[in-house]
C-alpha cells in the first residue's frame, strides 16, 4: 500500500538537497567551529554560510540569527529574555490565545515571577484583531509575541498590521513563523519583527535545529550560558548538522518557494472543495483566504477524530487531529475552543497538512477513501440518524 | 499505543448497530471527552440473548463496546452486572491509562441496560 504523507505541519520529509549537504559533516568535517586549526575552520565557514542562508530567506543579516535546538526554544527564550532583560521599562507582555504552547506555557510561567500578561481573543476563523491588541497596550507593555501561521488552523495573522501599531509605541514584537518559513514569503522588514522563530524541520531540513533572528539592538538575555558562540547567547558547542541542513533547506525553500506556495494552494483547494462536495455537516476550520497553502482542517461532526485518524492510517493516509483523545490532555483543541467551535463539534476534527511531494493523484486517493470512512464511522454513532 | 486486539475490534467491531426491539437500551456520555456509548440488550428469561452497540468515540471507545458485546451474549442478567471496566481493558490486552476512564464506557453502559430492562419488567408486572 501506498503511505501518503499528509502532516507537513508536524514535520516535513528531508529534502533530497539536504540530506545530500549534510553527508560530509557525518564524515570529514567533524572539527569543533570554535578550535583555530583547519578542522575548526572550515567548519566554522560552513557555518556561518548556512546563517548567511538562513538570514537572505527571511531579509535579515547574518549576524542577526542566533542558532537554537529548536523554535521551542526560541520561543521560550523571547518570552522569558525579552520580559527579563526590559524588566525596567515595565511588566506587561501581549500574546494570543491561539498561540504555540513553546509561548502560551512561557507566557504562564512568566506570571509567576511578577509579570503581567495579556491573552488576546481571535474571531471564529483564528484571527486576532490589530484594534484589540492597539487597546490592550499599556504604558507597562514590553513585548507583544504573536505568531504568524496557526500550526492548527492554518490562519495567516495580519502580523504586518500589528507591526505598525506596535513598533509605533516602540515596543518589542516577536512572531512565532515556524509554519510560514519556507511557506509563503516572509520578511522581517515587512512584516515590522523584532524577533522571528523559525525551524529546519517544517521546511524540510532536520529535527533538532532552529533558529531565533533577532533585530540589531534588540536588548534580550542569554539563552544558554559557557562558552561564547553565537554571539555568547547561546553557549555549547553547535549542532553542526543540524545547522548545516537549516542552511540547505532556507536555501532551497528561497529557490522553490513560488512554486511551493502554488503547489499547496491547488491541492488545498482541490481537498477542501472535493471534501464539502463529497462529505455532509463538515466545516471548514479557520480562514478561508488568509490560510496557508498546504492546510486543510476540518471538523466532522457525529465523528471523533482520533477513530477517523486511524482509519485514514489503515488506508496508508497520515494526518493529525485536534481531538481530546488525541491528545492525551481530555480537553479538545484549545485553538478550536478559543474560535468559539462548541466542544462535541471540535471533537471531530481533522488536519491534513500538503508539503512538496504530494500529488493530485494522492488528493484523489483521499478524496475516495475520507467519505468512506466518515460513512462508517457515522453509522456507528449513536447521534447520527440521518 | 494500541494493542492488536484493540485495533482488530475498532477495524471489525462485533455486534454494531441499533436494535429496534431492545428488552433494554442503556446509554452514557464520557463527562470528560464526550465520547457517547449505547447499548441494546434483548433478554430471555434471564440470559442475554442478543446485544448490540453505537458508540461515537476513539478506537478505545468502540473498541470496548466491541469487546464487552462479545463478553455478555448468553450470560445472565447478574453475570452482565458484574462485568467491570478493567474486565474489558483486560480482554483487550490492555487500553492506554489516559482511555481506561475516559472512553471506557461499555460495561457503564451495558449496567445501565440491564436496569432499564429491570425496571421496565417492574412497570409491566
Amino acid at each position: 500500500m501506498e503511505r501518503i504523507y499528509l502532516d507537513h505541519a508536524a514535520t516535513t520529509p528531508i529534502h533530497p538537497e539536504v540530506k545530500e549537504a549534510v553527508l560530509p559533516f557525518l564524515g570529514e568535517y567533524f572539527g569543533n567551529p570554535s578550535s583555530v586549526h583547519s578542522f575548526g575552520r572550515e567548519v566554522k565557514k560552513a557555518v556561518e554560510e548556512a546563517r548567511e542562508k538562513v538570514a537572505s530567506l527571511i531579509g535579515a543579516k547574518p549576524e542577526e540569527i542566533i542558532f537554537t535546538g529548536s523554535a521551542t526554544e526560541a520561543d521560550n527564550n523571547v518570552v522569558f529574555g525579552v520580559a527579563r532583560a526590559n524588566k525596567n521599562k515595565g511588566n506587561h507582555v501581549i500574546t494570543s490565545s491561539i498561540e504555540h504552547h513553546a509561548v502560551l506555557d512561557s507566557c504562564k510561567e512568566l506570571e509567576k515571577e511578577g509579570f503581567e500578561v495579556t491573552y488576546l481573543p481571535v474571531d471564529e476563523k483564528g484571527l486576532v484583531n490589530p484594534a484589540d491588541v492597539e487597546k490592550a497596550i499599556t504604558e507597562k507593555t514590553i513585548l507583544v509575541t504573536i505568531m504568524h501561521g496557526n500550526n492548527e488552523v492554518g490562519t495567516i495573522q495580519p502580523i504586518k498590521e500589528i507591526g505598525e501599531i506596535v513598533k509605533a509605541k516602540g515596543i518589542y514584537f516577536h512572531t512565532d513563523a515556524v509554519q510560514t518559513v519556507g511557506q509563503i514569503p516572509v520578511n522581517v522588514d515587512d512584516l515590522k519583527v523584532d524577533l522571528m522563530s523559525l525551524t529546519g524541520h517544517k521546511m524540510y531540513g532536520l529535527k533538532g535545529a532552529g533558529a531565533l533572528y533577532i533585530r540589531k539592538g534588540t536588548k534580550i538575555g542569554k539563552f544558554i550560558h559557557g562558552g561564547a558562540q553565537e554571539r555568547k547567547k547561546r553557549a555549547g558547542t553547535e549542532n553542526i548538522v543540524g545547522i548545516i541542513a537549516l542552511g540547505k533547506a532556507a536555501e532551497t525553500s528561497e529557490r522553490e518557494l513560488l512554486a511551493r506556495v502554488e503547489h499547496a494552494t491547488s491541492l488545498r483547494d482541490k481537498l477542501i472543495k472535493g471534501i464539502e462536495e463529497k462529505i455532509p455537516y463538515v466545516h471548514l476550520n479557520g480562514d478561508r483566504e488568509k490560510r496557508l497553502p498546504g492546510n486543510v482542517n476540518f471538523c466532522f461532526e457525529y465523528v471523533e477524530g482520533e477513530a477517523l485518524l486511524f482509519s485514514l492510517d489503515a488506508k496508508g493516509v497520515a494526518g493529525s487531529s485536534g481531538s481530546a483523545c488525541n491528545s492525551g490532555s481530555l480537553t479538545a483543541s484549545f485553538v478550536l475552543l478559543a474560535m468559539g467551535i462548541p466542544a462535541e463539534i471540535a471533537q471531530g476534527s481533522l488536519r491534513l497538512t500538503i508539503g512538496r511531494d504530494n500529488t493530485e493523484e494522492q488528493i484523489d486517493y483521499v478524496l475516495e477513501v475520507l467519505p468512506e470512512i466518515v460513512d462508517r464511522l457515522r453509522a456507528m454513532s449513536p447521534a447520527y440518524n440521518k | 499505543m494500541y494493542t492488536e486486539k484493540v485495533m482488530d475490534h475498532f477495524n471489525n467491531p462485533r455486534n454494531v448497530g441499533k436494535m429496534d426491539d431492545a428488552d433494554g437500551v442503556g446509554e452514557v456520555v464520557s463527562p470528560t471527552c464526550g465520547d457517547t456509548t449505547k447499548i441494546f440488550i434483548q433478554v430471555e428469561g434471564d440470559i442475554i440473548k442478543d446485544v448490540k452497540f453505537q458508540t461515537l468515540g476513539c478506537c478505545a471507545a468502540v473498541a470496548s463496546s466491541s469487546m464487552l458485546t462479545e463478553m455478555v451474549k448468553g450470560k445472565t442478567l447478574e453475570e452482565g452486572l458484574r462485568i467491570t471496566k478493567q474486565e474489558v481493558a483486560g480482554e483487550l490486552g490492555g487500553l492506554p491509562p489516559a482511555k481506561l476512564h475516559c472512553s471506557n464506557l461499555a460495561a457503564d453502559a451495558l449496567h445501565v441496560a440491564i436496569k432499564n430492562y429491570m425496571e421496565k419488567k417492574e412497570e409491566n408486572k
